[in-house]
């Protein structure tokens, strides 16, 4: 259907950066491609405009004019911002002075708040708190056995005095758990309770009840992931109805990119404790609002791994580079280098390819064939230093030659020094007026967004990231968009 | 409407009409499963009838999201808001506005009663399908419903209410537990087959495979003579192949003793674009016939589903209303649009 952000994005930047400083419309049109992301994402409309709204206005600001690339400094701005809403840093359950601490789940029907009782449970129990569970589900058919058998399952008691299914009134099962609790010193009492509709009053009616009689030190609002424009919605309706303390996202393991967590962060206030990621009983973790960002726009992870990328990318050979391309001075045994960075980085492809929609990057490093490397090498290796400083003595004898050294034929020793000829032309070009970015890279890699670095925030670099575009820029040529040109070296073909 | 063995139930008013002779036979499984040697079940040669299930209407649900805003013909802008807001997704809500700007034009309506109109109109006529009710009428029996989705979408609930409806339209129903995973999932299926009257086929174990418990629930419906035999399945997610592979396994297993008349995909309504994906996901390993879309009672629209028929052709076929026995009905594309913008 569509393409992930970054594609997108890499698109909208490739019409962009060629002009260097933004202007509003350019922001705006970038925002458009996020607030589609955004939507994509289930974030809701309302708190999509907000946060469009937000964003452009740092974006007009001078942050972005300032920066050496305007266009990534917006994706920046992005990501912090989406930070910023997730809450910049998980907060830990609250304990209460004096135990039991009381935590009470709620939630609609199927979000999966029996499930993470039983984590919550075994994950409080391990760190040497001894819950008990409260059954107060009593609505669903057998909801009450389901939690028997989850507090069976990570060894927790389970107070369940009603066996449910529609029977007994929850409100004192839970007033009489605290005491049960107190009674039996449990540090922790977790209740869990009946899924409800936002707009059912008499059910939101019955959870404040329950939260009145147990006072508890926690009301997590459990939510789906998969959630979609609603969230907002179920979020205002648990928060005015029951009031909220921390929420919940379930089902993190499946494949929705979870734009509800930053429409229930907005319109609650509240922070986001706890991820749920799975089945199994430990499948249950801090939630990382970084992550989270990033999962959401798709995009975050792939900052990361050119950030890794680039590293690999030698800064010395890159000052190097930049002055053969600034003389013409590429050579064969240059080229060679090339692909051998190359081949560093494509030990990132299997790194990506377990990553979710790692979109554009990951098709292009498959684009790098590992054996088309070795062909490459063996070719060059074969000739003679003369011939790899000077390949226009490369005459029909020296070619059979050096394709009976490498054992390929004449035919792949020519096309190797045509590829050359024309990446070596195209480097002369983009020296004059172009950034290469990472010479010999496949197509339209330059053009990916490059990582920001992170622990900067606010500080304005005086130089580029990227080494080769800081030898450009050293050796007093003018940064600007590489476009396709890095595809003349054709690996693969 | 569907059939029903003649011999069964005879009192409910009728039509009657025979059909066919079901030949049923059992195959022994080719697939290695752990359960005991099947018995061949003899099935004995009956006559249907044609049964019209009681007609239901839907009570809640379908509430409309347009009473708040003004439509006005220069600026859609805010039409396209609300079918986001109801989960159509961007291109649809794109695509739906672009379609009413034009027939506007093309009938020079200007109104905000015309503009309802026409929306009501377009989104009726590009949901409206011919393959909506249940494939119950193939003549062969039982008739084997599967019910698959994700954790918590309504599956076992939405299982209760048919068997419940399609009990007290006379057919004799088994519902198949082979939800062997989750906790206490088996008694909850349990409760339902005891509210609708239905007969139930349990594991022999705590989690037996489910593919084992396909195979003794169709054997059994075919024993004891059922109309109709609804598999209730775990909820997965479908990134999960393992999870997925099993449900192919299960779908083949069944298919060995008799054709699957109905695989039901449960969406929760309150699922944004991610249903998207689940449809794609359940279709591919289980070949999706139809969807049930639950949670209607609530806030949420379910607008997703309109870009699924469109995109996967696959029709919505059944509506969850609530967690009580008689709270869903057969979709409508009609009363659906309605809900969405309002009467005029
Ligand atoms: N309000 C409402 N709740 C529903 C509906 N269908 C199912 N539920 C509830 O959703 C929860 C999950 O349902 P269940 O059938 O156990 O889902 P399963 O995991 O897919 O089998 C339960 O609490 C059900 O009572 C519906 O149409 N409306
Ligand atoms: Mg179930």
């Amino acid at each position: 259907m569509f393409g992930n952000l970054s594609e997108r994005l890499v698109e909208t930047f490739k019409g962009l950066r060629a002009k260097g400083k933004l202007s509003a419309a350019d922001i705006d049109a970038t925002l458009r491609e996020i607030r589609r992301a955004l939507l994509e994402a289930d974030v809701s409309l309302e708190v999509v405009k907000t946060f469009i709204a937000a964003v452009r206005e740092r974006a007009l600001g001078d942050e972005v004019s300032k920066a050496l690339n305007p266009a990534q400094q917006v994706v920046q701005i992005v990501q912090e911002e989406l930070v910023v809403i997730l809450g910049g840093e998980a907060r830990r359950i609250q304990f209460a002075k004096n135990p039991p601490t009381v935590i009470m789940l709620a939630g609609l029907q199927g979000s999966g708040k029996t499930t993470l009782a039983g984590k919550l449970a075994k994950w409080l129990k391990d760190q040497g708190q001894t819950p008990l569970l409260v059954a107060c589900d009593l609505q669903r058919p057998n909801a009450v056995n389901q939690l028997q058998v989850i507090g069976e399952r990570v060894g927790v008691p389970v107070f369940a005095p009603e066996v449910g299914n529609g029977k007994g009134n929850p409100v004192s099962v839970a007033k009489d758990s605290i005491k049960h609790a107190k009674q039996k010193q449990f540090s922790v009492v977790i209740v869990d309770t009946a899924g409800r509709l936002g707009i059912d009053e008499e059910l939101m009616k019955q959870a404040n009840d329950i939260r009145k009689a147990t006072d508890p030190d926690e009301v997590l609002f459990v939510i789906d992931s998969m959630i979609g424009q609603d969230a907002v919605n179920v979020a205002r309706a648990f928060e005015d109805g029951v009031g909220i303390t921390g929420v919940v996202l379930t089902k993190l393991d499946g494949d929705a990119r979870g734009g509800a967590a930053l429409s229930v962060a907005q319109v609650t206030g509240k922070p986001i404790l706890f991820s749920s990621t799975g089945e199994g009983m430990d499948a249950f973790e801090p939630f990382y609002p970084d992550r989270m960002a990033s999962r959401i726009l798709d995009m975050g992870d792939i900052l990361t791994l050119i950030e890794q990328a680039q590293k690999s990318f030698d800064e010395q050979e890159a000052s190097a580079m930049a002055e053969k391309m600034a003389k013409d001075a590429f050579t064969l045994e240059d080229f060679l280098d090339q692909m051998q960075q190359l081949r560093k980085m494509g030990s990132l492809k299997s790194m990506l390819s377990m990553m979710p929609g790692a979109g554009k990057l990951k098709g292009q490093l498959d684009n790098i064939d590992e054996k088309e490397i070795d062909h490459t090498e063996a070719i060059i290796r074969a000739m003679t230093p003369k011939e790899r400083r000077d390949p226009k003595i490369l005459n029909g004898s020296r070619r059979l030659r050096i394709a009976k050294g490498s054992g390929m034929t004449v035919t792949d020793v020519n096309s190797l020094v045509n590829r050359f000829e024309q990446a070596a032309k195209m480097m002369k070009v983009m020296a004059k007026g172009g950034n290469p970015g990472i010479p010999g890279m496949p197509q339209g890699m330059g053009a990916m967004p490059r990582p920001q670095v992170k622990k900067e925030k606010g500080k304005k670099k005086a130089k580029s990231g990227n080494p080769a575009k800081r030898a450009a820029e050293i050796s007093g040529i003018k940064p600007a968009q590489q476009g396709n040109s890095g595809s003349s070296f054709g690996l693969g073909g | 409407m569907f059939w029903r063995k003649k011999d069964k139930a005879a009192d409910v008013a009728v039509e009657e009409q025979v059909v066919q002779e079901p030949e049923v036979q059992v195959e022994k499984v080719v697939e290695q499963l752990p359960i005991v040697e099947p018995t061949v079940v003899e099935a004995a040669p009956q006559e249907l009838v044609k049964v019209e299930l009681p007609k239901r209407n839907l009570t809640k649900g379908f509430k409309a999201v347009f009473s708040r805003i003004k439509f006005d013909v220069e600026n859609l802008e805010e039409l396209q808001d609300i079918l986001i807001q109801a989960d159509f997704g961007v291109s649809a809500a794109e695509e739906i506005v672009a379609e009413v700007k034009v027939r506007a034009k093309k009938s020079g309506s200007r109104t905000e009663a015309e503009l309802k109109e026409i929306l009501t109109d377009l989104l009726t006529e590009k949901m409206t399908r011919s393959d909506v009710s249940l494939n119950l009428d193939s003549g062969k029996q039982p008739y084997v419903i599967l019910v698959v989705g994700v954790n918590g979408a309504g599956k076992t609930t939405t299982i209760g209410k048919l068997a419940n409806y399609l009990v007290e339209g006379g057919a004799k129903v088994t519902l198949g537990a082979a939800d062997t995973f989750r906790a206490a999932a088996v008694e909850q299926l349990e409760t339902w087959a005891t509210r609708s009257n239905s007969s139930i086929v349990k594991p022999v174990s705590e989690g037996q495979d489910p593919a084992a418990v396909a195979y003794e629930a169709v054997e059994k419906a075919i024993a004891n003579g059922s109309d109709v035999l609804i598999i209730d399945t775990a909820g997965r997610l479908q990134n999960k192949q393992g999870l997925m592979d099993e449900l192919g396994k299960i779908r083949r297993v069944i298919e060995k003793n008799l054709p699957i008349s109905e695989v039901l995909l449960v969406l929760d309504s309150t699922t944004g674009q991610n249903a998207m994906t689940q449809a794609k996901a359940f279709t591919e390993v289980a070949a999706v016939t139809g969807i049930a879309l639950t949670k209607l009672d609530g806030s949420a629209k379910g607008g997703i589903v309109y870009a699924i028929q469109d995109q996967l052709n696959i029709p919505v076929k059944l509506v969850g209303v609530g967690e009580g026995i008689n709270d869903f009905g057969f979709f409508d594309a009609k009363e659906f649009a309605i809900g969405l913008v309002g009467e005029k």
